[in-house]
């Protein structure tokens, strides 16, 4: 007797199995959309925060939306909120910020473009080792270098300038960029290299004619990389800016950190987002390049 | 003029040497192809012929002048490589007259040299366009046309039709060959297809680890291959090897295998052999021919077939003459053969193979 | 090579070798220079000036005589092992359901990285906020009402290490799941099916097959935790300062206050020498086989 056939079994699994999966679809938006509450919340706190009165704040939850919404704390934290003595604001920071970024990117990335390019394509003795040694010292911590770094800053007089931050951001930022350079350099094929070679175009006339027109996506990734880096960075702006040329995170810190009265919450939250700003927006204009760069390698200070 | 001589190459990374002790020298105008597996070194001697890699040891003349060290673009070659590599930012215009605007040559005579191969090449109405725009056979004409336009005496293409589909490569190849008749620049070519190899060559440089087995013309190299690996490794369908001895008894020289007889006196010994030398007997499948009636001739064995390969203009047919010896062997396609059905053929000694087993070479 | 090969080889590619010089630079000067003065200083009787003299390992009996030390190390290894374990459990559950097409993926994704693109010095000040006891999520819930609920943990020495593990956690779930999503799209359609056909069921097949063939994606992503856990410094100085007391402590936190504010160069480079063996050690067969062997042409 054949009362259950094999169809009728496969059916009734069939019906169980698809609402185990729809189950299975809700405990899944479930997990993501309570994990995303979960990472969106210090984000929620400082915007809604930065908008409150100092009574408002001490009176209700730390997230409960604002009364009214007033822009006062952030103009007072871009431009007279007090670091010690001074009262000038993030501005300051923002601007030495800006100052160090500009150069360092650059510099950084064009050493990385030619250092990878020199490592793909050109036959140097010793290539990989002095590789190897360059990209462990992404892994080291900075604090071994610094205190030598120091002695040797001052002696050349670049210790505590503008110069001295943009020169240890090139020395530290030069494996990620070198390596992130290198592997692509590797994808391409060595014919195009060879084919330049016979065309007669040297060392340089094949990286700017041929190599670096070919390049616009690697240099957007590591642009991106080096811009949230730098923008980032606290230590190497601590150490070596000196007092005149003080990142925005470490201002930033400062700023939060002064303690003269009541605590201005509102005020400290308003500029911890204006130093957010930049990467935020870079991470979020720039979307799946970012990703990009990550999965390139990417080594984190 | 574009005379080449290698004396005594030497290329090695670290310690393992890629080509030993390599002579080899090509006249004025001849094209010549260097055939062989991956790895065996013959990518690696273009490279040095190019000036591409450091050599370890010995030398590269042209025209009796030492380029062993003379950077590529002093040594007058033109290259094609096998993935094309065109300036992908560049049009195809600009592709072929980079080498000539980084020499500095004067913008008219740049003018003219393109013009000049983009008419031989068919390529005038790509001119404007960029690589990635064109089609495989289109990318690599450009290719060719870019090393034409360098007025080079030597030319050197790399594998240049291997990603090119299987029509297309014979298209190319043909203009290649036409282009070498019409140019009468020397040219070496590297190939592991072996069509290309017999079709285009003057002369043909099978290679096998970083040595040349054999140079000689197409004719000889498939026919009387110095070795067993030069043997083997051309002729598709693949040759017959059957392993035995030699006997001198009875007058004349006789092959014996296990349970096969055949009668060698006629080959045509170029050492001659000894009694009882181990010796490897090779056999082209064109060469065992279907005798039809009860002929009494030389070297007649009959078998019977195991399989049949219709291979479009002939036939392919495995057939079992004896206990251990399955021969393949051709007949035209317009025989019909069938599995099963007992065949008679004959070995047509004299355009046979006969190789010291020990030694691989040729007797 | 004979000796012309070598010089004609160095003439040819002369100008790669200049251009090298600036990278050659930076390893033997910047890296490996400074790196073996900073150990050289660590057995010297360096204070607040460095000394040349030679005195063994005396400093790193003083090192390891230091309660703080021996605390940020402690520190350390908690926070590093439960960031690694919740970081690496979070990131690839998040993979894989963002792996499931799932609507708004792109939104997900965007939210669970950009912590990632925050400074560590915004991210330790905001989660300051919220756990302030004074501030944010004790604050709250005592004003709905529950009046003896208790979330102190960032003024309490015995909890306020989870306290910098959630930061930290916020930070680098994303980079996991960044990372782990690229893997898992880059498994091949076929492998699915074929599991499918032979019935396995989807939770085994991401434990017994998925799991393995990630592997080097794996090895990457514990890898860049691990150093960015080692190197932890801003977001500590940002979030807790250390404190209380030295309840939160780190290694590199203890170098840079033993060489500015406490001006002990000694203690300070044989710490750093430690931090830097221990690196060594976790990072050059890393380095070997991942960039130096697989990629070289």
């Amino acid at each position: 007797m054949l009362s259950i056939s094999p169809t009728n079994l496969k059916f009734a699994s069939k019906r169980a199995s698809s609402i185990q999966m729809q189950w299975g679809r809700i405990g899944i938006y479930g997990f993501l959309l309570v994990t995303a509450l979960f990472f969106l919340l210090p984000l929620y706190v400082m915007l809604v925060t930065s908008f409150k009165e100092l009574d408002e704040i001490r009176l209700s939850s730390i997230f409960a939306l604002p009364q009214d919404v007033s822009w006062d704390y952030w103009k007072v934290a871009w431009s007279s909120a007090c670091t010690g003595l001074e009262c000038n604001g993030l501005q300051v920071g923002f601007w030495n910020s800006v100052q160090i970024l500009i150069p360092s990117v650059i510099i950084s990335v064009m050493f990385g473009a030619i250092n990878g390019y020199a490592l793909s394509f050109w036959k140097i003795k010793g290539a990989n080792i002095l590789f190897a040694c360059l990209l462990l010292g992404a892994f080291i911590p900075y604090q071994v270098f610094i205190y030598p770094l120091i002695r040797v800053y001052a002696e050349i007089g670049i210790y505590g300038t503008l110069t001295g931050v943009v020169v240890s951001h090139v020395i530290f930022g030069m494996p990620i960029m070198t390596l992130l350079f290198r592997n692509y350099y590797s994808t391409l094929p060595i014919e195009l290299f060879n084919a330049a070679r016979i065309d007669g175009a040297g060392f340089f006339k094949v990286f700017f004619i041929i190599m670096l027109p070919m390049s616009t996506p690697i240099i957007i990734v590591a642009v991106i990389m080096q811009v949230t880096n730098i923008w980032n960075d606290f230590l190497i702006g601590l150490v070596f800016a000196g007092n005149d040329n003080l990142p925005m995170t470490v201002q930033l810190n400062n700023i939060v950190n002064t303690t003269t009265g009541e605590r201005a919450y509102n005020v400290n939250m308003a500029a911890t987002i204006l130093t957010s700003l930049v990467p935020l927006i870079i991470y979020v204009a720039s979307g799946r390049w970012f990703v990009r760069g990550i999965a390139s390698g990417s080594v984190k200070g | 003029m574009g005379n080449v001589n290698i004396n005594k190459l030497d290329i090695s990374y670290d310690t393992t040497f890629i080509l030993n002790q390599l002579d080899l020298s090509i006249e004025d105008g001849e094209f010549i192809v260097l055939l062989g597996p991956s790895g065996c070194g013959k990518s690696t001697l273009l490279n040095a012929i190019g000036g591409l890699i450091d050599t370890s040891g010995g030398s590269i003349h042209f025209d009796g002048k030492d380029v062993t060290w003379t950077d590529p673009k002093d040594r007058g070659i033109g290259m094609v490589f096998q993935s094309y590599a065109l300036y992908p930012t560049m049009t195809v215009e600009k592709n072929m007259s980079f080498g000539l605007r980084i020499a500095g040559v004067e913008k008219k005579i740049i003018q003219e040299k393109v013009n000049w191969a983009a008419k031989l090449l068919q390529l005038e109405p790509l001119l404007k366009r960029k690589p990635s725009a064109l089609s495989g056979g289109q990318r690599q004409r450009v290719a060719i046309g870019r090393a034409l336009v360098r007025d080079a005496s030597i030319y050197l293409f790399d594998e240049p039709l291997s990603n090119l589909d299987a029509k297309l490569r014979a298209e190319l190849r043909l203009e290649i060959k036409k282009l070498h008749q019409k140019l009468k620049s020397t040219m070496i070519y590297v190939t592991h297809d072996q069509i290309e190899a017999l079709t285009l060559a003057d002369r043909i440089a099978v290679m096998k680890d970083g040595i040349i087995q054999q140079l000689d013309t197409p004719y000889n190299v498939y026919n009387k291959p110095a070795n067993l690996f030069v043997a083997t490794f051309l002729g598709s369908p693949g040759m017959n090897c059957l392993e035995g001895r030699l006997s001198k008894k009875g007058g004349g020289i006789t092959f014996i295998s296990s349970d096969i007889l055949i009668d060698v006196s006629d080959y045509q010994f170029i050492n001659s052999p000894m009694e009882g030398q181990k010796v490897t007997l090779g056999v082209r499948p064109e060469n065992i021919v279907v005798r039809g009636g009860c002929e009494q001739a030389k070297n007649v064995f009959s078998g019977m077939i195991e399989l049949v390969e219709p291979m479009g203009s002939e036939t392919l047919i495995w057939s079992k003459f004896s206990a251990n010896q399955t021969l393949s062997h051709c007949v035209n396609s317009d025989q019909i053969f069938t599995k099963g059905d007992s065949v008679q053929v004959q070995i047509e000694v004299t355009k046979c193979s006969v190789f010291d087993t020990e030694t691989g070479f040729r007797i | 090579m004979n000796v012309i090969a070598i010089q004609m080889h160095f003439k040819r590619n002369l100008l790669a070798y200049i251009a090298a010089l600036p990278m050659a630079l930076t390893v033997f000067v910047a890296y490996m220079g400074t790196m073996f003065w900073s150990v050289r200083l660590s057995f010297s009787s360096s204070r607040m000036l460095p000394k040349n003299d030679f005195v063994g390992f005396v400093q790193y009996e003083r090192l390891f005589n230091t309660s703080r030390w021996i605390s940020s190390l402690e520190n350390l290894l908690l926070i590093a092992f439960l960031f690694l374990v919740i970081c690496f459990v979070l990131g690839f559950l998040l993979s894989i359901f963002i792996d499931q097409k799932i609507k708004a993926e792109s939104f997900f994704r965007t939210v669970f990285l950009f912590p990632y693109a925050m400074s560590f010095i915004v991210t330790g000040l905001v989660w300051q906020w919220i756990f302030n006891p004074q501030l944010g999520v004790q604050k709250t819930v005592q004003a709905l009402g529950w009046d003896s609920f208790q979330f102190d943990w960032i003024v309490n020495p015995d909890m306020v290490l989870y306290t910098v593990v959630i930061a930290a956690v916020w930070q680098g779930a994303g980079l996991v799941m960044a990372l782990l999503l690229a893997g898992l799209r880059g498994i091949d359609e076929d492998l699915w099916k074929a599991t499918k056909i032979d019935g396995i069921p989807a939770w085994r097949v991401y434990i017994s097959i998925i799991l393995p063939m990630l592997r080097p994606m794996i090895i990457t992503t514990v890898v860049l935790l691990s150093i960015s856990i080692i190197k932890m410094y801003d977001v500590v100085v940002a979030m807790t300062g250390g404190g209380p007391g030295v309840a939160s402590e780190v290694p590199a936190k203890f170098i840079m206050d033993n060489l500015f504010e406490r001006a002990n160069i000694g203690i300070a480079t044989a710490a750093s020498t430690v931090m830097l063996t221990t690196i060594l050690c976790l990072i050059a067969p890393f380095i070997y086989s991942n960039y130096i062997k697989k990629q070289g042409r």
